[in-house]
């Protein structure tokens, strides 16, 4: 086999497949290895029950990097989306929601939303919305190294504090104001409705292990509001088919190109000769050799487990081992054979996201719990109901039910195989209180906890983005000093996943600057 | 009338300080303070006769050297005295001790974990290396980002300079520890909870974050960063009380030709034609000056002592929307004798450092968890120290002072009004605390002075009580601080400026604040003066 490929990458996600299809475009001889009997990571689409699909983790789209659908052509691929553009609607108890669309907030009455916080609004987002166009340009660039007299990184320094100034001095002031500053503080400064808050917080928390109340929560909303998908800014979209879909396309993309892709085919380490990777061995046993490995695994997952501390300085290991990755979200799955009703919304108005994060203090007290590796009795969710926009997701007239719920502690002190069921409970009794008849319809249903992710999707703390986007965890500091441009002190061995810049969200933008960096470092 | 150079409001230390450099550059200053006492919240006040209590302040280390050299501090009578000891007592019995002996110390943290007595020496080296990087910023104007002025271009050059210096490895960690949490921050380096709870107490005195929340690795840096004779880290008891370095720094003034005219409340300022001219006080008297600075807290300044017509709308929203929120209270106590505390070791040394309750890192973070519900902490933090063991002067023969500093209690309670009934209840929740390690404690108790973020407000006009004039956030330092583009100690009106806490580098007993306004103010009145400086 010596010489059959000139790269191996480890893991089929969503970022692998990126990596894979950019590097095999550019020639090279590509061998993608993916542990699971198939690919896609946690970007996947199963089957729940008979009948009924859905994207078992990942369920919406609103960070897939524009550059990568059009440079890898994933339309053609077969990538559509069922939704391009959701509103989200913030669920109230006695059906007074407010839906916030591209155009503003809709609400029933002056008291669900008061006149000032309808016209604070549009500035607000539109504030925020500039702030993270000027960030959003990070997102396919390598992170500059601090400190070298590398041309590269010092001009990486100078465009970022470039864009900022271009933002003038008000805007400039402000960013620099709240880069730090933690989202219920901003949001008190700005509105005084509970409801509005809570929404806008849920989104600034969700995937964290941070509160409304923790400095840098609002680093992490801007973060979620650099996505360009689906045309336009921080839009919520849904792929036809799921999120299963976006893999699928990837993968045929990568296949075209000439990548090999093999599942069923889980690496047990990465092999180095000389000092430099030269290959893996796989769980079988056997050996495959290649010049430059690539890992989508998570960074503890690859530096401890593949290659081993045996390679690895201590210094170095002691950051690996200390990278903050555990996960904060379940996801719970249903099967309904009909649809339910929510209290005050009508037929359409539920294709949207719909959250349960009623006021600040509901996601603060949810937070205090999980923090202490306890489950808050009652947590705040983010729903879809994909089979609106998607029929072919479930039989005529039934449907599936997606959602992300927080907080779910990895390190939950009860134990989650033990505490699995009663938390389903919860989550499902959460929804209940503003779509009663829900229960009803329930025909199967599963909750993927942090321990789940872990196992079934080797998520090492069932942690989505490999790693927390917490504020030194970012950029050159991500996964950790010495491998925070994709490259590892292996020569040879390369990171392409979420835990490297820029982070998760399915984006594929960390597999798209992997692949660049390795064209631009390593000879073919 | 006689018209002044300079109107200090406010005789803080920040005040003071800012007075003495400008008396000392040739300038008439006055300082017009409400109180019949001087010194803000560096006070001693007798309140049980036969007793000195530091009231407010307890400690000091952060006083800058440069500060205490150059109004001559000692020639005028301010003597600090380093302490050592300090512990973390424990629910189980045991305690952790804190021992100036280095090799001590590194015994006391083995016997809670080897790897920790490893990990404490990379731990102070680091954070050695975070104070040597700070330092120099302190004394220094932040400068304006969004500014092209030479002068803002030059000093954000300057400090990234410092910053590139570090080298590269040092850079990443600086902003690793610059945005961490204390909690997380520990966690890289220990293992042992009593080992972490001890040291994370410093990351969240006076602020209204728990240990878990991220910026508090600053907050502990901010207490780390002081010295006493050279010892980096050091705190020290100022003999007689911090009224003492407030009576210093008077001496001081008054050597320069400065006064000092204590009762002598501040109304209003005084501006005419976009300048400010002075002061109306409370009593109808008027007093002229060129200038005006105000160690008032950014609020008190702004919102009570300006009229809003004299200040631009969106600069005032700015000064509102600032966090000044308390978290803090405070007992002092008067005891009849030396409280016995069974879990400590027999000798006295470790009595005479700082003393805390609190043994797990989530003790700590439940108590800020009580905070946020708006009541005081049920299982409070406490930063406990008998001055009278290192300053007899403070109390009768044989008998002791305790200062007991509490994290938290918050500005305004949730299900109730801070009155006499929730104060003593406040204060029982304390006492009750400190019994439980000490047997004899209650009955010594002579009397006690209960202080409430509301009492520090009253008393002190500390906004919300929040002792250094507003929270030290990422949002509210440096160039943020108080408010982005007025973070060089200046108001929007000519001739007015700031000089508190509530400027950079922000609170403590540092004195940095004043020096800094001082020497801004300088430059205004005459660029030829700065540039022989």
């Amino acid at each position: 086999m010596a010489g059959h490929y000139d790269i191996i990458v480890i893991g089929a996600g969503h970022n692998g497949l990126t990596c894979a299809a950019y590097l095999a475009r550019a020639g090279r001889r590509v061998l993608v290895l993916e542990a699971a009997g198939q690919i896609g990571g946690a970007a996947v689409t199963s089957e729940l029950a008979p009948g009924f699909r859905v994207s078992t983790c990942a369920h919406i789209l609103h960070m897939l990097h524009p550059r990568v659908v059009r440079e890898l052509g994933l339309k053609g691929a077969g990538l559509d989306y069922a939704a391009r553009d959701l509103p989200t609607v913030a669920l109230d108890a006695e059906g007074r929601h407010l839906t916030f669309t591209g155009d503003g907030i809709a609400a029933q009455d002056t008291e669900a939303l008061s006149e000032a916080d309808r016209a604070a609004w549009p500035d607000f987002r539109a504030r925020l919305l500039r702030f993270a166009a000027a960030l959003r340009p990070m997102l396919a660039e390598v992170p500059p190294r601090l400190g070298t007299k590398h041309g590269g990184d010092t001009l990486a320094l100078g465009k970022l504090g470039w864009r900022l100034r271009r933002l003038g001095a008000e805007d400039l002031r402000e960013f620099l104001r709240i880069a730090g500053i933690n989202v219920a503080d901003l949001l008190e400064e700005n509105f005084e409705s509970e409801l509005l808050m809570g929404a806008m917080a849920f989104d600034a928390v969700l995937g964290t292990r941070l509160g409304p109340r923790s400095p840098g929560s609002l680093l992490s909303l801007l973060y979620r509001l650099t996505g360009r998908t689906a045309g336009g800014p921080a839009r919520l979209a849904l792929p036809k088919g799921g999120m299963g879909a976006v893999t699928t396309a990837l993968a045929r993309t990568a296949k075209a190109a000439g990548t090999e892709i093999r599942t069923d085919c889980p690496v047990a380490r990465i092999l180095v000769a000389g000092d430099r990777a030269a290959g893996v061995q796989l769980e079988s046993g056997e050996e495959i050799k290649a010049g430059l490995v690539i890992s989508n695994a998570d960074p503890q997952r690859t530096f401890l487990e593949l290659l081993g501390p045996r390679h690895l300085d201590t210094d170095f290991l002691r950051r690996v081992r200390n990278i903050r990755m555990r996960g904060t979200v379940a996801k719970l799955n249903l099967a309904l054979d009909g649809l339910p009703r929510f209290t005050g919304l009508e037929g359409a108005a539920l294709g949207g996201r719909l959250v349960i994060a009623p006021d600040l203090g509901y996601l603060e007290r949810a937070f205090d719990h999980a923090k202490y590796g306890e489950a808050p009795q009652a947590p705040a969710l983010e729903i879809t109901i994909p089979s609106l926009h998607d029929p072919g997701l479930a039989p005529e007239g039934q449907h599936v039910l997606s959602a992300n719920v927080i907080y779910a502690p990895y390190d939950l002190k009860a134990g989650w195989d033990a505490a699995r069921e009663g938390f389903a409970e919860q989550a499902i009794a959460a929804i209940a209180q503003y779509a009663p008849d829900l229960r009803q319809y329930i025909v199967a249903g599963q909750l993927l906890t942090p321990l789940d992710l872990e196992r079934e999707f080797r998520l090492t703390g069932g942690h989505w983005h490999h790693g927390e986007l917490a504020l030194d965890q970012l950029l050159m500091l991500r996964p950790v000093p010495g491998a925070a441009q994709y490259a590892t002190p292996l020569p040879g061995l390369y990171l392409c996943g979420a835990g490297a810049h820029p982070g998760g969200g399915v984006m594929g933008a960390a597999g798209m600057n992997a692949a660049r960096q390795v064209l631009a470092k390593e000879a073919a | 009338m006689k018209t002044y150079d300079a109107i200090v409001i406010g005789a803080g230390h920040n005040g003071l300080t800012a007075a003495c450099y400008l008396a000392k550059a040739g300038l008439e200053v006055i300082v017009l303070e409400r109180n019949p006492y001087i010194g803000g919240a560096t006070v001693s006040r007798e309140l049980y006769p036969g007793w000195t209590y530091s009231n407010c302040s307890y400690v000091c280390s952060l006083l800058r050297p440069e500060i205490m050299r150059d109004l001559e501090l000692s020639r005028h009578g301010l003597q600090v005295v380093p302490y050592d000891g300090g512990a973390t007592m424990m629910r189980n019995g045991d305690h952790l001790a804190r021992y100036s002996d280095p090799d001590m110390h590194r015994r006391e943290i083995a016997r809670h974990s080897k790897r920790d007595a490893e990990a404490h020496e990379r731990f102070a080296t680091e954070m050695l290396r975070q104070c040597r990087f700070i330092k120099p910023l302190l004394m220094r104007t932040p400068p304006d980002p969004a500014s092209f002025r030479p002068r803002d271009v030059m000093e954000l050059l300057h400090l990234g300079k410092q910053f590139w210096d570090l080298g590269e490895a040092q850079m990443y960690d600086t902003l690793r520890f610059w945005t961490m949490s204390i909690g997380e921050f520990l966690d890289e380096y220990f293992e042992s909870d009593v080992v972490k709870a001890h040291i994370a107490g410093g990351g969240i005195i006076g602020t209204a974050l728990g240990p878990y929340s991220p910026g508090t690795a600053y907050v502990l840096l901010h207490h780390y960063m002081g010295e006493v004779d050279g010892t980096i880290g050091a705190w020290g008891f100022a003999r007689g009380g911090m009224g003492s370095i407030a009576k210093a720094m008077a001496a001081s003034l008054q050597a320069a030709g400065g006064a000092i005219r204590t009762e002598a409340e501040v109304a209003q300022v005084l501006v005419e034609n976009g300048r400010a001219v002075g002061v109306a006080l409370a009593d109808g008297d008027e007093v002229r000056a060129r200038t005006v600075v105000s160690n008032l807290d950014v609020k008190r300044t702004f919102l009570k002592v300006m009229d809003p017509k004299d200040l631009p709308a969106d600069f005032l929203e700015q000064v509102r929307r600032f966090k000044i929120r308390g978290s803090s209270g405070k007992l002092n106590i008067a005891l009849d004798g030396l409280p016995s505390f069974p879990s400590l070791p027999a000798e006295t040394s470790v009595l005479r450092g700082d003393m805390h309750c609190t043994d797990s890192m989530e003790r700590l973070e439940r108590a800020y968890d009580d905070w946020k519900q708006g009541t005081w902490s049920r299982d409070p933090y406490v930063d406990m120290l008998i001055p009278t063991l290192i300053d007899p002067t403070m109390a009768p023969p044989g008998k002791h002072m305790m200062t007991v500093f509490v994290q938290y209690a918050p500005p305004k309670l949730a299900n109730a009004e801070w009155n006499d009934q929730t104060r003593q209840a406040f204060g029982q929740t304390v006492i009750d605390q400190i019994a439980e390690y000490s047997p004899d404690f209650k009955d010594l108790i002579l009397h006690a002075e209960i202080r409430t973020p509301w009492d520090l407000e009253n008393e002190v006009g500390l906004t919300e009580g929040n002792i250094f004039q507003g929270e030290l956030t990422f949002d509210q330092l440096l160039f943020n601080r108080p408010v982005p583009g007025y973070a060089q100690y200046r108001a929007p009106v000519r001739g007015m400026y700031m000089c508190g806490s509530s400027t950079h580098p922000g609170g403590g007993v540092m004195g940095a604040p004043g020096a800094n306004a001082a020497r801004e103010m300088l430059r205004d009145l005459d660029p030829k003066q700065m540039a022989r400086s």
